[in-house]
C-alpha cells in the first residue's frame, strides 16, 4: 500500500466482518443523532445494534449521517440504482436475460427502452454488450434491469454499447474510475482520444478509434489497481512510448 | 452454470484485433504470459501463476506392492480436480470434457514420455516400490490450463524428495526426514507442453491462449517437447484441419519456448535449493 501520512491514518478505520460499531466507538458522534443511513457493508441486528457484514474501510458523510464501508470484491450483487453493463443471453417474450456477473441473469423488459411500446421496441439478439440500471434488486431474488431513467423516460445515455472492447476488473476499481478525478483516465485522455462505460459490475467498456489504442487502454486500467499516482503516470506513460 | 459465452463486440473485437496484429492483452502473438513459480515450505509444492491462470501441483508418495507381472515398476499417478474455485464453470463431482482431457494430456506428457524413471522406485521387487502421487489443484482459470498444469506437474517433480530407505536382506527401513537426507527422484527429460490456438482458417496462429481467445479460437494443438527436441506428446482434439507444414512451424516455435521456460524452472528451483 502506498504510505499514508498520520494525518491520514488518524481518519483511516478498518472494519471487519461481526465488528459491532457503536460499541467499539466508532460512530460515538452519531449514536446521538436520530436518524442514521447505513450504506453497503453494515446491517442493523436484531438488538439494534449496527455490524459490519465486510471487511474494507468504514466511511462517513454527515450530509444525512451516512455510514458505509469501502470494500473490495470480484462477484457483484445487484443493488438497485446502480449502472450495469451486462450481456444478453436469452430472449422471450416480454424479457431479454442478461448477463450481469452476479449468481444469477437478470431481467431486462422489451418495453424498458426509451419510447418503446408494444408496436415500436428495439431489437437486441444474443450476444449484444447492453448498458443499463438495475431497477430492481431483492435479497434471492433476480435482479430487474432498465435501459432508460424512470425519472424522466428518456435514454440518458443507457442502451446498446456498439463496437468497442469490454474488460473485467474488481468492483473497487470499477468504483475509482467513476470518480471523476481519477488518474489514470485523465493521463490517458492527455494521450488518446476515447470513450468508455464504466458498469458498478467491474465490467468496462472502452472504445477508440483503433485496436491497438483500445488495448493500451484496457491494460492501464488493468495494471492502476494496486499503483500509487507517482506510479501509475510512469506506468500510462511507457505505454504511450511504446506505441 | 455454464460459462455466459463473450459478448459479440468481444468476439469482433479480438478478431479485428488479431487480423491487425494484435492480441487483446498487448501480447505478441508468439508469447507467453508471465510466468511465475512459488514453492512451498515442504518438498513438491509448487505453484505455477500464468499470467491470471494459477495451478498448484503437491507430490506426495508411499510404499505398495507392485502388479505382479511388474514387480520392479513403481507407480506415477496424476490427479486432476477442476473445482468451482477456478471458475463457476466448473462443478464438483462432474467431469467436464475439458477436464477430461486436461488430465488425460497431462497423463500423456509426463507417464507415457517416460519423464519419471520407474524402475527407478523400486524399493524390493515384488514386495515393495514407491508410488508417486501428484495432485494438480486448478486455483484459477485464465485459460491455457494444460500448460501451467504441465509446468506445475514437472517442476513439483523435480522439487520433490522422498525418504531415503535401506535394505538390509529382507528389512526395510525408511528414514524420516530428520534421520537423513531426503533423495530426489530420477527425472530422464522435462516435458514441456506449449498450445496453440488457431484463428482466421487457421491462418492466424497464437501461443499460450488466454481464456477470451479460448473461447472465440477455431481449434487448438498443444505440442509436448523435452529441451532435446524431442516430441513427447502432440494432441489435437477437434478444430480446424490443419497443413503438415504449420505443423512443423508450431513444433519449431515450440522449441524455442520449452527452451526458455526450462530454463526458468531450473534457474527457480536452485534459487530455492540456496534458500533451504
Amino acid at each position: 500500500m502506498a504510505s499514508i501520512t498520520t494525518e491520514e491514518e488518524s481518519k483511516l478505520l478498518i472494519v471487519l466482518p461481526g465488528d459491532q460499531l457503536p460499541e467499539s466507538g466508532l460512530m460515538e458522534d452519531s449514536s446521538a443523532a436520530h436518524r442514521l443511513t447505513l450504506g453497503p457493508g453494515l446491517a442493523p441486528m436484531d438488538d439494534d445494534s449496527i455490524t459490519a457484514v465486510k471487511a474494507g474501510i468504514l466511511k462517513h458523510n454527515a450530509v444525512g449521517n451516512r455510514w458505509w464501508v469501502e470494500s473490495n470484491q470480484r462477484r457483484y450483487v445487484a443493488a438497485q440504482g446502480e449502472s450495469i453493463i451486462g450481456v444478453v443471453t436469452g430472449k422471450s417474450v416480454e424479457h431479454y436475460k442478461v448477463d450481469i456477473g452476479a449468481s444469477q441473469p437478470a431481467l431486462l423488459g422489451v418495453l424498458a427502452f426509451e419510447g418503446a411500446t408494444k408496436r415500436n421496441k428495439p431489437n437486441h439478439n444474443i450476444g449484444d454488450l447492453l448498458y443499463c440500471r438495475v431497477s430492481m434488486a431483492n435479497k434471492d431474488m433476480e435482479a430487474e434491469l432498465e435501459c432508460m431513467n424512470p425519472t424522466t423516460g428518456k435514454a440518458d445515455g443507457f442502451g446498446e454499447l456498439k463496437g468497442g472492447f469490454v474488460i473485467k476488473i474488481s468492483l473497487g476499481l470499477a468504483r475509482r474510475l467513476l470518480d471523476p478525478k481519477n488518474l489514470v483516465l485523465r493521463l490517458l485522455g492527455q494521450h488518446i482520444p476515447f470513450e468508455m462505460a464504466v458498469g458498478t459490475n467491474g465490467k468496462v467498456w472502452v472504445n477508440s478509434a483503433n485496436a491497438q489504442h483500445t488495448i493500451l487502454i484496457c491494460n492501464a486500467i488493468r495494471n492502476s489497481e494496486y499503483l500509487n499516482s507517482a506510479e501509475c503516470s510512469a506506468m500510462v506513460k511507457s505505454l504511450v512510448e511504446k506505441m | 452454470m455454464r460459462d455466459a459465452d463473450p459478448s459479440t463486440n468481444e468476439r469482433e473485437f479480438l478478431l479485428a484485433a488479431l487480423k491487425d496484429g494484435a492480441r487483446i492483452d498487448g501480447r505478441k502473438f508468439y508469447d507467453f504470459r508471465t510466468l511465475r513459480l512459488t514453492f512451498g515450505a515442504e518438498y513438491g509444492a509448487v505453484e505455477v501463476q500464468l499470467g491470471n491462470t494459477r495451478v498448484l501441483a503437491k507430490v506426495s508418495c508411499e510404499v505398495i506392492r507392485p502388479y505382479t507381472d511388474k514387480p520392479t515398476e513403481g507407480f506415477l499417478m496424476f490427479n486432476t480436480e477442476l473445482s468451482p474455485m477456478a471458475s463457476a464453470a466448473f462443478e464438483v463431482g462432474r467431469q467436464t470434457d475439458e477436464e477430461v482431457l486436461v488430465s488425460r494430456l497431462i497423463e500423456k506428457a509426463m507417464r507415457r514420455s517416460r519423464a519419471l524413471d520407474t524402475e527407478g522406485l523400486c524399493i524390493v521387487a515384488g514386495e515393495k516400490v514407491w508410488s508417486i502421487r501428484v495432485d494438480i489443484h486448478f486455483l484459477d482459470h485464465d485459460g491455457n490450463l494444460v500448460d501451467a498444469a504441465c509446468i506445475a506437474a514437472i517442476t513439483a517433480l523435480l522439487h520433490f524428495r522422498r525418504p531415503d530407505v535401506t535394505v538390509v536382506g529382507e528389512d526395510v527401513t525408511i528414514h524420516t526426514l530428520e534421520q537423513r537426507n531426503p533423495v530426489p527422484l530420477s527425472i530422464h527429460h522435462i516435458p514441456i507442453c506449449t498450445t496453440f490456438a488457431f484463428f482466421n482458417n487457421g491462418e492466424r496462429m497464437i501461443v499460450d491462449p488466454s481464456f477470451l481467445e479460448e473461447q472465440v479460437k477455431e481449434g487448438d494443438m498443444t505440442v509436448t517437447l523435452n529441451v532435446h527436441k524431442e516430441v513427447c506428446a502432440l494432441s489435437k482434439a477437434g478444430g480446424i484441419p490443419m497443413e503438415i507444414d504449420q505443423i512443423l512451424q508450431c513444433t519449431k516455435i515450440a522449441v524455442v519456448k520449452v527452451a526458455e521456460i526450462t530454463a526458468q524452472i531450473q534457474a527457480a528451483l536452485e534459487a530455492d535449493a540456496k534458500k533451504r
